[in-house]
């Protein structure tokens, strides 16, 4: 074990997580106007209509292929006779279906934003940068995918690379075990990783909104305007002053 | 029974010209900004027409509002709760920009600055999309007074639903505008779809807002809305909708579609209802029956009953007096001569019309018949069964009854006040003739016709104990909310690092204050391509930044304190 496992697979991955965390309470609390899914339905649908549920379908599949594969011991499933090879072929099959349809959805949503006049001029710079970000950890990830599982024969990361994943999360993280992962999925690693830290500074917020509770929820909402609430300002500080031109710290 | 109070407009077809006024003074103080150049939360379209967005009431493509299901309850057209979170990644029912219409402006510039040449320089439709050359095909009222004729008439959704020789006729019969803001329903379908439950609807006055906070831009309510009077921003990515100028109603000011309504046709009052029936009322099965259903659902602020019931629900004393007052309770339930548009829809509408009878006036005139005299106007109406039919479609789900009705007092209302402008003496006969007395006739005939501004709008203010709440009366420094200048949040003074989009909304009186200010002193237009627009909610013009609204005053010159955009002095500002 050397510095560069010891940054690669602990400092690295608590960065990114404490960026992703303390970002998303930063966003939330300083832009929620910001927060949405900055939609281009309105300008084009007709790819959309495909491209996006591909895509978003897709991927949600993937998570919970992740969230099986990553954060299920592999003493569990075989607890209740899901043998390795019956697993393996599963998480195989499902997941280059799904990785395939993600990455279909992408590729015709990219297509679409690049070549739809109003939608490429609404593609910010941010927009662009997540797409890299987003296109690398999922191009990565069904590489190794189709290429470590189908053309050369199987490898079971339930050994090592999701014993290390959880290892994160009891704070007793062990860089060890990923040095037996091979290179394709640790580049995926660094890639997702280094996409969760970018995460709260772009458009993928949303998914953290997704509106599970609508389900649940009365049609219609009704509020007071009783509860429409203007922040106290904490007693230490005194009355309310105007402002002066040095703290208004225009960011543009 | 549980009492709340409803803000609520009706409108006088009998007066609008189409002279778009409240379209445009709307236009100005709402959505002026890049993002919902598209949009009119008030528009006035001809009828027979498409609307905008077009054909908009062809719920069958559109999938607005709700429909009653086989067990007698109510689910969106689009469908319920499941069916919408599946549907959620692309919405198979929305409009797209061209339903409305691609906005663009004019390369102006180029008029001044075109070399020299044979040919006079043109300034030439630029798309505010995509800042391309673009052809103008459509826009909010291209079919402004039926221009586009039958081609485009054929077109109208309503007139689809009357039958084929009443088209003919119809054709050759007559048009009239209708002005049309959010409908504040009694039953939201638009708040029903929301996913994020960012759309409610005010317990106090009934206004039905969307919580830029909360919004996500799922886009659902466009769809939920059959009347389309939800509007995707498409550069900051959420939905905006009329807000019925909350910020004037407040202080008990009219909304600026009304204030500046040249004909006078608007009205705006308190309703009190009883919201444990309204879904009932909403899920009536026949839906001829859903006019008379609303009806029930609203309580007479008269009754002691229903006052001991709003005092115990809450509603101050002034409220219950001012609906008393309500020329919204005479137009709907007194006279009965105001009715809702597409009740059909089940939401419950409460912008309510009284339909025109100025055409079929203007038709007896040209046939060479007096057109007001009663028994003249009492056959029309029937003999005209086109226009009866067509408004029915729009009023009363197909229902001709309840509109002959209303046209019929009017009518009376008309040969009565003529006898008596003449100095004949009037004909108790006529009132009778349509069940009210002369007293009843001549109360309508005042409030329709010469109602003063305090007459056509009885608006309570909001309560004292709430004012320092509410944003538009500051009691509280003006500047202390969160983000606010100081405190290094986005809005005007100061982008955040995420664009336009990015930030707390600032309250409204702060940007009216600065917007205002800035458009004064500027002398530039915005521009499509600028990067940077913040709301400007309420009084701002097409001129000046909104972005850079804080007062930059040259340090050097005027001896203006920069520091206090509070205290300056507005005489002292001005070149």
């Amino acid at each position: 074990m050397n510095t560069v496992h010891v940054l690669l697979w602990v400092v690295y991955p608590y960065l990114a997580i404490t960026i992703l965390i303390g970002g998303l309470i930063w966003r939330y609390r300083y832009d929620k106007f910001g927060w949405t899914t900055r939609s281009t339905q309105l300008y084009e649908t007709a790819l959309l209509r495909w491209g996006s549920p591909l895509f978003h379908f897709g991927v949600l599949m993937v998570l919970i292929g992740h969230v099986v594969g990553l954060l299920i011991p592999k003493s569990w499933t075989e607890a209740v006779g899901i043998t390795e090879h019956n697993y393996h072929f599963m998480a195989v099959f499902i997941g280059t279906v799904a990785g395939f349809c993600t990455l279909a959805g992408m590729v015709i949503l990219i297509a679409r934003r690049r070549f739809t006049g109003p939608v490429f001029a609404a593609t910010t710079r941010n927009d662009k940068a997540m797409y890299v970000f987003l296109a690398a950890v999922i191009v990565l990830g069904l590489w190794n995918t189709v290429r470590g599982n189908i053309t050369e024969g199987g490898y079971d990361y339930r050994a090592d690379l999701s014993p290390w994943f959880r290892s994160l999360f009891y704070f007793s993280p062990d860089p060890e075990l990923m040095t037996s992962v091979p290179i394709g999925f640790q580049l995926h690693v660094v890639a997702a990783f280094a996409l969760f830290a970018f995460w709260p500074f772009t458009r993928l917020v949303h998914a953290f909104s997704a509106p599970i509770g609508y389900v649940t929820r009365p049609y219609v909402v009704y509020r007071s305007y009783g509860t429409r609430s203007r922040p106290a300002r904490p007693g230490w500080e005194g009355p309310p002053t105007l402002p002066t031109r040095s703290s208004s710290r225009s960011r543009r | 029974m549980r009492v709340m109070a409803q803000m609520a407009m009706v409108m006088n077809l009998d007066k609008c010209i189409g002279c778009h006024t409240c379209s445009v003074t709307c236009k100005q103080a709402w959505t002026n900004r890049s993002g919902v150049e598209y949009v009119w939360f008030n528009n006035v379209e001809t009828r027979p027409g498409q609307g905008y967005p077009r054909t908009y009431e062809n719920q069958q493509r559109w999938q607005g509002g709700w429909v009653r299901t086989r067990s007698g309850r109510l689910k969106p057209r689009s469908g319920g709760r499941l069916k919408r979170m599946f549907t959620i990644f692309a919405n198979p029912k929305l409009p797209s920009m061209q339903d409305y219409y691609e906005p663009w402006t004019y390369d102006y510039e180029h008029l001044i600055t075109a070399p020299s040449s044979d040919d006079i320089p043109v300034a030439r439709p630029k798309s505010l999309l995509t800042g391309e050359d673009m052809k103008i095909t459509w826009s909010a009222n291209w079919d402004d007074s039926l221009a586009g004729g039958n081609e485009i008439t054929a077109g109208d959704p309503v007139l689809a639903k009357v039958s084929e020789q009443v088209r003919q006729e119809y054709e050759k019969t007559f048009m009239f505008f209708l002005p049309r803001i959010c409908e504040h329903c009694l039953n939201p379908s638009c708040a029903a779809s929301c996913p994020s439950g960012a759309i409610y609807k005010r317990s106090e006055d009934g206004i039905v807002l969307v919580d830029q906070d909360r919004c996500r831009g799922w886009r659902m309510c466009i769809t939920g809305c059959p009347y389309k009077k939800v509007y995707f921003n498409h550069r900051t990515g959420k939905a905006e909708k009329c807000t019925f100028c909350f910020p004037r109603i407040e202080i008990g000011q009219p909304t600026i579609c009304s204030e500046t309504c040249v004909g006078r046709l608007r009205y705006l009052g308190l309703l009190l209802y009883d919201s444990d029936r309204v879904a009932e009322a909403a899920a009536t099965e026949a839906e001829a029956d859903l006019y008379a259903a609303q009806r029930s659902v609203f309580l007479d602020p008269h009754d002691p009953a229903v006052v001991s019931a709003a005092r115990a629900g809450g509603i101050p004393e002034d409220w219950i007096e001012a609906a008393q007052q309500s020329p919204i309770w005479d137009l709907i339930m007194k006279y009965e001569v105001a009715l809702p548009l597409h009740p059909e829809y089940r939401t419950m509408p409460m912008v309510w019309y009284i339909p025109p009878l100025s055409p079929v006036v203007d038709v007896l005139r040209d046939t060479g018949h007096d057109g007001e005299e009663a028994g003249n106007l009492f056959g029309a109406i029937d003999a005209l069964r086109i226009p009866v039919d067509y408004l029915a479609e729009l009023f009363t789900a197909g229902d001709p009854a309840p509109v002959r009705a209303a046209l019929g007092r009017l009518a009376a209302m008309r040969a009565y006040q003529r006898r008596g402008n003449l100095g004949e003496t009037p004909d108790d006969a006529i009132p009778a003739s349509v069940g009210m007395t002369t007293d009843e006739m001549d109360d309508m005939y005042r409030l329709l016709a010469v109602a003063k501004y305090e007459q056509r709008y009885v608006i309570p203010a909001a309560h004292a104990e709430d004012a320092h709440r509410l944003e538009k009366i500051a009691t509280e420094c003006s500047l202390d909310y969160e983000g606010g200048p100081g405190m290094g949040g986005g809005g005007p003074y100061g982008q955040g690092p995420f664009g336009e989009s990015s930030g707390t909304p600032v309250p409204i009186q702060v940007e009216t204050f600065d917007a205002q200010r800035s458009r004064q002193r500027a002398d530039s237009l915005t521009e499509a391509g600028d990067p940077a627009q913040r709301t400007n909610l309420i009084d701002a013009g097409g001129a000046g930044s909104r972005t850079g609204a804080r007062p930059q005053k040259d340090p050097a010159g005027e001896g203006g304190d920069v520091t206090s955009p509070g205290v300056l002095d507005i005489n002292r500002d001005q070149p």
